[in-house]
């Protein structure tokens, strides 16, 4: 294999990880607070289509995020009522808006845009495109160094290096601040930061919402970055591997990254893999793609040992003595 | 966060110290409660509380189970806001609303089970909710400089680094007053804080509470113990029902006159009881070998002999190998070796069923832990007063339970061992820990065993339901029955058994009788001091792995 194969590869795994990457960090934060989310897929949805109705709309990429992140910040605040507030079931919250989430978007973009539940076709302004990073283009000429820069870290649309800025931020938030040791806290026992005073209500609220902050980006990804335009079930199950990402990672920012990439990567190989033959025998093209679902399933079941993730996650606080 | 404006001064040293001494000249008191009522629904908690603390003293509250002793004490500390009365702090009244104003007026709280988060450093933990601003490094180290002078001036050293969960539990206290300390606390309210520390750890406790005294902290200690009450407290005040029925000097009263304050009658503390009539050997056990779940070998060979009409105790620091030995002959761990012969003849009790035909062979088994061994909480009394024996045939045929006859049962067992509230249809969960044990140990007696194996039986219940544990196991004695009784309260097993064996890591060491052994003798053999070997084992290495 020469490098421009192995860079193209290496470059598909960095944009189809991002999606992972943002949900599966916008999920680290609700769990840590103690807030199990099996909703990133809903919100991550409905993310996609406002993004990608708003864009096509408003004529703007600008008001398509922006829309993304109101709905998905929206959704987030009523799944943290459902779990929060009304102490409902963390996991049945989630599921109503994954179910909410499939219904509503196939049905209001039926009947909106009337393309089948597609939303318009979206032009070159109205989703990110890549960009280039400075001397990119200058530096492709030397070997190896000029061509990974130009290749693999250049050339990425916006969302992209959101994401992967999300993780250092994200690991100072967690390890180096107050509102980090409050969260980190929180999901572990909220009695004792009920007893120091801090409102376990409250912070749990503000995770969830930055929750739905990072998957209001990852739904965007989808529709206005990585497509132009949203299709019905767009995000295809990456909310639940993001979560079966965040758990093989133990709920930690840097590990959570790795897992996504090496997720992205198999996504990656899968598609590269598509149509060739190995040792001479034709890989029917489902086994392919079914590869990093396989490998989802195998990695939780068979490596990671016992995850043991945030000690009240999942439990609504109730102030009781 | 609003929180950076209220605790951005230096907790520690925030400047109430000046407000303080002003107000101490009006009142020698720290803390005065004057008619604090409160109400739960029909339950009246509190009733008329009067209490004043003096301050730089440790003062001592004791009452049963759901006098109303915690109540108070979360008014005090602003969990709940009184229906009625007043509270003054230093002389001044306060209306304290939340625990942060009982903090900010300098009350510290150190919970039963503490409010520690176990993957956090010690450093970590203290800071938590009186960080200096929103970046950490900065509050980190002024706590550790904090630290560090806290623990100098009173003996309470900590690694600040440790994370809680690998820390022993005497420590994870100490970091829960340095917490309290650390916010400026200078009353210091203490809730049943030895429940869960080994008698050496208690000792250490109680030096450090009495430094605190000296540097003139005021401590509020709640406890049910009456000799932690004359050990450490200065004065010591008694609720009953909800209401205070008195407050005394410690030095001038006794454990009686406490015991019959708390429980409004006369009580026992020494069980009365005839000398024993040991007869033919019921349990024998031979060179039993047990591990635990982790595949470590807690039981190292045990053998001995329970005869009918005695009770032997074995006497030990937890962690010992008792529990697995109990679990072991109560058949609900496999053996890894050796012999139990009940009667004579050896019971098999391998298997997930080994249980229930060691109950059937005329062995029943009161485990340590009622709640979590002994019932399911969730279920009615009845339910539970029928539990293991629920294919008895009294109790109905084939499959079909006849509830009517297990009621009945139940009620009967209800007066017979005078279970309160007398209502067999109540949730377990809303019974008292005496209640519970006495639900348990009734079921078991029941069936009327050749054998009866005890674990903690007393294990949080109140002073007058012990009194009555204890008679029922005397009774149980006397009537030719063998009991096997392990307890970590020496006390207990000095008072009810007729030959203690002491157990250190996971063998018998010695035997002794306790008419005669004094308790020193015993703390020897229980940290693995024997004479046949004068060596001093590590008492720590054998606790240090308990699950």
């Amino acid at each position: 294999m020469d490098l421009a194969l192995v860079l193209s590869t290496l470059d598909a795994t960095i944009r189809l990880s991002t999606p992972l990457l943002l949900a599966s960090l916008a999920g680290l934060y609700s769990e840590r607070s103690g807030v199990f989310d099996i909703g990133l897929e809903g919100k991550m949805l409905m993310a996609a289509f406002a993004a990608g109705a708003a864009a096509a709309v408003f004529d703007s990429v600008w008001i398509g995020l922006f829309a993304g992140i109101m709905v998905s910040l929206a959704t987030a605040g009523l799944q943290g009522a459902a779990a929060i507030t009304l102490k409902g079931n963390q996991l049945i919250a989630g599921v109503a808006i994954n179910m909410l989430a499939a219904g509503l978007t196939t049905f209001l973009g039926i009947q909106w845009f009337a393309q089948g539940g597609r939303t318009p076709q979206l032009a070159a302004g109205e989703r990110f495109t890549e960009i280039t990073l400075p001397f990119a283009d200058e530096l492709q000429g030397i070997p190896v160094i000029g061509q990974i820069y130009h290749d693999l870290i250049s050339g990425h649309n916006l969302l992209v290096y959101i994401a992967f800025l999300a993780v250092p931020i994200t690991w100072f938030v967690l390890y180096r601040t107050r509102f980090g040791l409050r969260l980190r806290a929180v999901g572990e026992n909220p009695k004792a930061v009920d007893t120091a005073g801090i409102s376990v209500i409250r912070l749990r609220y503000q995770a969830v919402l930055i929750t739905g902050l990072l998957c209001g980006f990852a739904g965007a990804f989808f529709s206005i970055a990585q497509g132009s335009g949203f299709g019905n079930n767009m995000t295809a199950g990456k909310g639940f591997i993001a979560l079966a990402a965040l758990i093989f990672a133990k709920w930690k920012p840097v590990p959570v990254m790795l897992t996504c990439l090496l997720f992205g990567f198999l996504d990656a190989l899968q598609i590269r893999l598509q149509g060739q033959s190995i040792l001479g025998v034709q890989i029917p093209v489902q086994a392919i793609q079914a590869l990093p679902y396989v490998l989802t399933v195998v990695l939780l079941a068979g490596f990671i040992g016992k995850a043991v993730g945030p000690k009240a996650g999942g439990v609504p606080y109730t102030k009781e003595r | 966060m609003t929180s950076t404006t209220q605790t951005g001064d230096t907790p520690a040293q925030r400047p109430r110290k000046a407000a303080a001494s002003s107000a101490a000249a009006a009142s020698e008191f720290a803390i005065e409660l004057e008619k604090i009522n409160k109400r739960f629904g029909p339950v009246h908690a509190n009733r008329d509380i009067d209490l004043n603390v003096r301050r730089g003293s440790v003062h001592g509250i004791v009452g049963e189970n759901g006098a109303g002793k915690s109540t108070l004490m979360s008014i005090l500390y602003g969990f709940y806001t009184a229906d009625s009365g007043e509270i003054r702090v230093d002389g001044v009244p306060h209306r304290i609303t939340d625990s942060r104003h009982a903090l900010a007026l300098g009350i510290g709280m150190v919970h039963q089970h503490f409010m520690l988060v176990d993957n956090f450093s010690i450093l970590e933990n203290v800071i938590l909710g009186v960080e200096d601003n929103a970046l950490l490094g900065p509050s980190l180290e002024r706590a550790r400089k904090e630290l560090e002078r806290l623990a100098h001036e009173y003996n309470l050293e900590v690694d600040p680094d440790a994370i809680i969960e690998d820390v022993s539990v005497g420590t994870q206290q100490r970091v829960e007053i340095l917490k309290a300390l650390y916010r400026g606390a200078d009353v210091l309210i203490l809730d049943e804080p030895t429940g869960v520390l080994t008698p050496s750890e208690a000792d250490d406790l109680f030096r450090v509470l009495r430094v605190l005294r000296d540097e003139g902290k005021t401590i509020i200690l709640i406890t049910h113990k009456l000799r932690e009450i004359m050990a450490i407290t200065d004065y010591v005040s008694v609720m009953r029902q909800g209401a205070m029925v008195a407050t005394l000097e410690t030095r001038n009263t006794d454990p009686e006159e406490l015991a019959e304050l708390m429980v409004g009658r006369r009580v026992l503390l020494r069980v009365e009881k005839g000398p024993a009539h040991p007869g033919e050997v019921f349990l024998a056990v031979d060179n039993l070998v047990v591990k635990d779940d982790l595949g470590v070998t807690r039981v190292k060979g045990v053998s001995f002999a329970v005869r009918g009409g005695e009770i032997v105790g074995i006497a030990g620091v937890a962690g010992n190998g008792q529990t697995e030995l109990l679990e072991s002959v109560s058949g609900m761990r496999d053996q890894a070796g050796g012999t139990v012969r009940l009667k004579g003849t050896p019971l098999s009790l391998e298997g997930d069923d080994g249980a229930h035909r060691a109950r059937k062979s005329g062995l029943a088994h009161v485990p340590e832990d009622r709640q979590r061994m002994g019932l399911v909480v969730a279920f009615e009394e009845w339910e539970n007063a029928i539990l293991g024996y629920e294919d008895d045939p009294a109790y109905g045929k084939g499959m079909i339970l006849d509830i009517k006859a297990a009621r009945e049962a139940a009620r009967r067992r209800i007066a017979e061992f005078d279970i309160r509230p007398a209502n067999e249809r109540l949730k377990t969960a809303s019974f008292s820990g005496g209640n519970q044990q006495k639900i348990v140990l009734a079921r078991e007696m029941e069936r009327n065993p050749d054998v009866l194996i005890v674990g903690q039986p007393t294990r949080g219940v109140d002073i007058g339901a012990i009194e009555f544990i204890h008679n029922q196991i005397i009774k149980m004695r006397d009537a030719g029955k063998a009991i096997l009784l392990v307890s970590v309260e020496l006390d207990e097993i000095r008072s009810l058994a007729d030959r203690i064996l002491v157990m250190f890591d996971g063998q018998i060491v010695g035997e002794a009788d306790p008419a005669t052994a004094t308790e020193g003798e015993l703390g020897l053999m229980m940290a693995g001091v024997t004479d046949r070997k004068a060596t001093v084992a590590s008492p720590v290495a054998a606790t240090g792995a308990a699950s």
